[in-house]
């Protein structure tokens, strides 16, 4: 589709661009101030509405940069739930209180811009911008407690880690466009096909895959690209935190998904159980898989600081989503987006908590958590379901999650070893769960004080909490939405 | 109310804590009773349903002639169903369930840490384990088997003792390590049965149709490993067992019960239940593996609690050395003697029910003289924190101080050493029947288990020697002085204990009623893996 009418498919990023105007320029009358945050949380419904409007339009689009189809406004949706949820979780978090807010929420809408960019490019320039949109935007949220040490050093890192990774990335696609000579994703796997030297030695498309996977693998903090993500997960504030350990994450695995199918799966297309030229990439990924969730889970036992557990355990549930991502196979991929679908609660139901607990007591540290069971007993409740659900044991939706990956592996009946990793990370992932779970409710409580709960806050782990129990009884409803969605 | 009954039993509990939920919102703050109230009316609903079940029972239905199975859809897509019943296997497991969940809210009445939170707690983990017994389905089988872990870990790691958090974490992960392994199981099950199915009684004709392998072993085989190691930590088997000391002795009074006398059955039953009828050709290879297993367990077990001198911890490791005749009994199932067979597994049927009964007693009677004395020593340790105390006698010559409690501790004792006329010892005589009728197996080799079982009756020995020094050191003997105003045990703990006595007497003189109820589902079972034809691994 040429230019003109693609713009009416474009309508949601189009608003996402009014809205990080709309915001700067109310940020010039100091009458006007107040109301960006009610017109941002507007503007991303309107977004919302817009997208799921969209739901099961598939279209090309601005002539093959862009397609509108339902794997990527699956995962629009769940960049604007995510977001909505976080503004909500900012008005009321202190952390965030003395920051200057008009660029905080330009900032964000610039990275809900890159994400639901980078989810939807089928050409190698866009998804390269989309990345980088997001990646320069979430820069500068890391480092927004502009006094704070931590939250600079956790800025640099960021940045650091992050050209390097997007470095490698670039230099990956111009690989593939030496191979090619297109940077159109069809083109480019149809000329990998029909090419006669790479049939005979395919190890120029190992490098191709490793290094576009450097620049995916960062955004999903996937083994061994995962350095920074607990440095700049303590240091960045908490809702940037919680934004952080979903959205990119949500973003860089639908960005995997469709790279590695289109690009390097026979047919280039969703579900074809068989790579292309028999370079054994699968593999590759499962191997990976193991070690991004075993690191990941490994390291966070020794860990004190809750924000610090959570980051390490967003590694974890990164490596459980890509040891699907290793079978070809469309209920591999149902399975990983049901999964993020029950992720983006309970993940963010308990940075919620870390934030209400930081915001009441003013602790990040394990030992602050001490006796809170006693002290504000239906939070810390809401906490424990959480927590049970990010284990992933029933009846909670952690657990279906689970289930559904660890299907997607048995039925295709290959890499079973890797199962058998992922069942013993969920053992070892209980111990540190449970180390918060501990503090809170088998310690004894400091003093007899109690904790009256913000509401806007304990309406968000409210929010949260219903899904996580609702959906380990009852998800069929759930499965059928993905089940609706066309590969 | 046929159809109902059993959807009742696992749900009134649930009601039970909703129900104090509400009240803690209005009032429960100042009448903290009141929670115990509500726990023991859902309590005793439960045991009164249970009771009406068992009047109604008709042993020689099967889950599918029962007239109180439900089978309804839950999940179509992914082929989950609420399929619940019960039969000759699960009945006794039921009884004892609610039995003993009546008799534990009761023996918890002094509870005043949080009552809320213990008797909530409670109920939930009640509903898991009734759940658990009368799921058909391997789904619903599996999420009531993890629902019970979590009230669990509370129970002990909040109203245990000293070590309550390290015991609380041990239990879980044990635990949770052995049922991951399950839901590999599960899974693989699933995706190799045709077509995929959770359900149990349809997979015991599609899962022997598996034929495939991996890594050189056929996958039945790994399936059948994978089970055994989820539940044979709970049972626990030898070298799995070592969570449950720590586990029973941390724990209060009535979790101990319950994890003495409901959930290590857990562990049996999976294995009566699932991996005996699914992989009757895998029971066949694994069954002398099974024997050696039992009789180190009855050894090990009661060779370790010889050396305890807290009496709890002893109690604890006979958990362990009893639930070894189980094992045992099970293995015989290769018998080539029809009659041995059944001996063996109406055997370790009965021990399921027979010790949970009586370990039940045990802890109770424990709990009781902890609560007195606020020790259970029956030597101090050598290290004891009262240098005066360090090395010498707990207790001694408490018969004549309290003459009702030292009765039913030597009924108790007694049992537990399985004295004829006490439930245990038909129990066990027959696992030991059923063991040495194992000369040959029913496919024509010839078996060591008889041999094993000669070795395992050395068991009873041991047991004697235990139960016999710790019953002389604690009552016999001259009156220790600082215990001369220890009062008897009351009303309240007589109510507790007196029922348990009777059930462990009337069954030791007639057992008839438990024998009719669980015979003829084994001998079916019996037949099922009697007449399927041998394979190799």
């Amino acid at each position: 589709m040429t230019n003109l009418p693609s713009i009416s498919y474009f309508i949601p990023e189009l608003i996402v661009i009014g809205l990080i105007l709309t915001t700067i320029c109310l940020d010039f009358s100091s009458k006007l101030r107040k109301h960006i945050l009610p017109v941002n949380i507007l503007g991303v419904l309107f977004v919302g509405l817009f997208v799921w409007d969209s739901f099961g339009i598939n279209q090309n689009i601005f002539s093959h940069l862009y397609i509108i189809d339902s794997f990527s406004t699956f995962f629009k949706l769940i960049f604007v739930s995510t977001t909505l949820l976080i503004l909500i979780a900012s008005s009321a978090s202190k952390e965030l209180d003395d920051i200057g807010h008009p660029e905080y929420y330009t900032l964000m809408m610039t990275v809900l811009l890159g994400l639901m960019i980078m989810v939807s490019s089928t050409n190698l320039i866009m998804i390269y911008i989309g990345i980088e949109t997001a990646s320069l935007a979430s820069y500068v949220l890391a480092g927004m407690k502009k006094g704070n040490k931590a939250s600079n050093e956790a800025s640099l890192k960021y940045v650091i880690f992050g050209s390097f990774a997007s470095g490698i990335m670039l230099y990956g696609m111009s690989w593939l466009y030496g191979l090619a000579g297109s940077t159109d994703l069809y083109q480019i796997h149809e000329s990998i096909l029909n090419s006669s030297a790479l049939l005979e030695d395919n190890f120029m498309i190992y490098v191709a895959i490793l290094m576009l996977l450097a620049g995916v693998g960062y955004k999903i903090s996937m083994v061994p690209f995962h350095y920074w993500t607990p440095d700049v997960y303590e240091g960045a504030p908490t809702p940037i935190t919680a934004f952080f350990s979903i959205a990119p994450k949500a973003a860089g695995l639908g960005l995997f998904l469709r790279i590695m199918y289109s690009l390097f799966s026979e047919s280039g297309g969703f579900a074809d159980p068989n790579p292309i030229l028999h370079v054994d990439w699968p593999f590759l990924i499962a191997v990976l898989a193991a070690g991004t969730m075993t690191i990941g889970n490994v390291l966070a036992i020794q860990q004190n600081n809750v924000k610090r557990i959570l980051a390490y355990s967003s590694i974890a549930h990164a490596g459980y989503m890509l040891m699907s991502a290793s079978i070809l196979s469309v209920s591999a991929i149902k399975a990983i987006m049901f999964y993020l679908v029950i992720y983006l609660f309970m993940n963010l139901g308990a940075f919620f908590y870390a934030i209400f607990i930081s915001n009441k007591c003013g602790v990040e540290d394990i030992e602050g958590y001490k006796g809170l069971g006693y002290k504000s007993p239906l939070m810390a409740s809401l906490m424990v379901l959480l927590l049970v659900s990010l284990t992933g044991l029933p009846p909670t939706a952690g657990f279906i999650g689970k289930v559904y990956l660890f299907s997607a592996l048995i039925e295709a009946k290959t890499f079973y070893w890797l199962a058998v990793v992922g069942i013993l990370n969920s053992v070892v992932s209980l111990f540190y769960y449970f180390k918060i779970v501990k503090v809170m409710w088998l310690d004894e409580p400091k003093d007899d004080s109690k904790i009256t709960p913000k509401p806007a806050l304990s309406i968000l782990i409210i929010v949260c909490s219903i899904p996580t129990l609702v959906l380990g009884l009852k998800w069929d409803f759930l499965f059928e939405f993905i089940d609706k969605i066309k590969f | 109310m046929n159809e109902s009954i059993l959807t009742l039993l696992i749900f009134i509990p649930v009601i039970g804590a909703l129900a104090m939920l509400v009240f803690a919102q209005f009032g429960g703050k100042e009448n903290p009773d009141g929670f115990k109230w509500i726990a023991v009316i859902a309590t005793g609903i439960q045991l009164l349903l249970g009771i009406w079940l068992y009047l109604n029972y008709n042993p020689t239905d099967t889950v599918l002639t029962s007239a109180f199975t439900v089978q309804k859809e839950w999940i179509p897509q992914f082929n989950i169903q609420y399929y619940i019943g019960v039969d000759g296997l699960s009945m006794p497991m039921v009884l004892l369930t609610a039995f003993l969940s009546f008799i534990c809210v009761i023996s918890s009445w002094k509870i005043t840490k949080s009552p809320f939170g213990f008797f909530a707690l409670f109920l939930l983990l009640d509903a898991g384990m009734m759940g658990v017994f009368v799921s058909l389905d391997f789904f619903l089988f599996y999420v009531f088997w993890e629902v019970m872990l979590l009230p669990m870990y509370f129970l002990i790691g909040i109203w245990g003792g000293p070590q309550r958090q390290y015991a609380a974490i041990k239990f879980f992960l044990y635990t949770l390590f052995g049922s991951v392994f399950m839901l590999l199981a599960m899974l693989t099950l699933y995706f190799y049965s045709d077509p995929h199915t959770f359900n149990l009684i349809a997979l015991i004709d599609t899962a022997k149709t598996i034929d495939a392998t991996l890594w050189g072993f056929q996958i039945k085989y790994l399936i059948w490993l994978c089970l055994f190691i989820g539940f044979a930590i709970k049972v626990p088997v030898f070298p799995f067992h070592t969570w449950l000391p720590l586990a029973h002795v941390e724990a209060p009074t009535a979790i101990s019960v319950i994890l003495a006398g409901v959930l290590l059955k857990m562990g049996t039953y999976g294995l009566l239940r699932i991996s005996y009828p699914l992989l009757p050709g895998e029971v066949y290879h694994f069954a002398t593996i099974l024997a050696v297993l039992g009789v180190i367990n009855i050894i090990w077990g009661a060779a370790n609690a010889i050396a305890q001198i807290d009496l709890k911890k002893m109690v604890a490791y006979s958990s362990v050395s009893h639930m070894g005749y189980v094992i045992l009994g099970m293995a015989a199932v290769v018998s080539n003697s029809k009659a041995g067979a059944e001996a063996g597994m109406n055997g370790a049927a009965m021990q399921m029910f027979n010790h949970g009964t009586i370990t039940a007693m045990l802890f109770l009677l424990v709990g009781v003289i902890y609560d007195k004395a606020h020790h259970r020593y029956i030597f101090f340790p050598k290290d004891y924190k009262d240098k005066a105390l360090a090395g010498k006698q707990g207790f001694g010559g408490l018969g004549a101080q309290m003459p009702i409690y030292s009765a039913l501790m030597a009924m108790a004792f007694f049992a537990g050493l399985g004295l004829p006329a006490m439930s245990g010892f038909i129990s066990e005589a027959l696992c030991f029947i059923g063991g040495f009728s194992v000369d040959t197996t029913f496919a024509g080799e010839s078996s060591i288990i008889r041999i094993l079982t000669i070795i395992g009756t050395l068991g009873i020995l041991l047991n004697a020697i235990y139960f016999l020094r710790a019953f002389q050191h604690v009552f016999f003997g001259k009156l220790n002085e600082k215990y001369k105003e220890l009062t008897d045990i009351s009303l309240r703990e007589l109510v507790c204990v007196v029922p348990i006595a009777l059930i462990i007497l009337i069954l030791g003189i007639y057992p008839a009623p438990l024998i009719e109820m669980i015979a003829p589902t084994f001998s079916n079972l019996i037949d099922l893996i009697q007449s399927t034809p041998i394979m190799g691994i």
